[in-house]
């Protein structure tokens, strides 16, 4: 399954991409494991998620929960604590 | 319901007569500004820079004034939201709605905000003298939206 996945603010700094466009293992099918499938791939993924509190995320521009599910194409977006206003 | 995310600067005094000038039964305006300081946790703060996520900040501002909406009985309510490299005194967003009466706009203007600041995909980096930093979130943010869910009125 491919999906685009967008990072911002410190998390983005910390894994000097904006985004990447990737073909995620089957079983790969919420956000929470899609973050772990991340992580899993070593650094710089695995230092800048256990570092920065709080990561949250969004499918398709939508605020996401862990249980969320994922679909082919999806737009997931992992970030901070937004800080706005 | 109109919603912006722009790098320029607004004009208030505009953005709330054209919110409000074609409707007669409005007879109040709530309005908020938030400003850039000059002082944060202790630090001078010389830029801020503000960074979102285009199209869900948008979707996400759109969606904190329906609940607004279907929450209080206003007319509308107006966000405008700036991002890029601020400095202090700059203006940063803008929050206006308008009702019949002024306890509706009060209320309904206080809660946008609260919702913004921790729903609104909007993340602020300072420059300080001891370096760029990201501003951290507050748990008394968290607290201020979490009120809105005990009660419906203030």
């Amino acid at each position: 399954m491919k999906v685009t996945v967008l990072y911002f603010a410190r998390l983005r700094e910390a894994l000097q991409r904006e985004q990447e466009i990737l073909d995620v293992a089957p079983g790969v099918t919420t956000v929470a494991q899609l973050r772990s499938w991340l992580v899993a791939r070593g650094e710089p993924w695995c230092s800048a998620f256990a570092e920065i509190k709080r990561i949250r995320a969004a499918v398709d521009q939508t605020m996401a929960q862990d249980a969320t599910p994922l679909h082919e194409g999806a737009e997931v977006a992992f970030f901070p604590p937004v800080t706005g206003g | 319901m109109p919603v912006r995310v722009q790098r320029e600067d607004f004009d208030a005094g505009a953005e709330i007569a054209r919110l409000r000038s074609t409707d007669p039964k409005i007879g109040a305006v709530a309005a908020f500004i938030g400003v850039a300081r000059d002082v944060n946790d202790g630090e001078t703060v010389g830029t801020l820079t503000l960074e979102h996520y285009p199209g869900m900040t948008e979707h996400a501002l759109e969606q904190i004034c329906a609940q607004a909406k279907e929450r209080w009985c206003i007319a509308d309510v107006l966000v405008v939201h700036r991002v890029g490299e601020l400095r202090p005194t700059d203006q940063i967003v803008l929050v206006a709605v308008t009702s019949s009466h002024r306890g509706e706009a009060f209320a309904a203007c206080e809660f946008v905000m609260d919702y913004l600041k921790t729903e609104a995909p909007f993340w602020k980096k300072e420059a300080t003298a001891g370096g760029a930093r990201w501003v951290d979130a507050r748990d008394s943010d968290e607290q201020a939206r979490a009120r809105w869910k005990e009660t419906n009125s203030r």
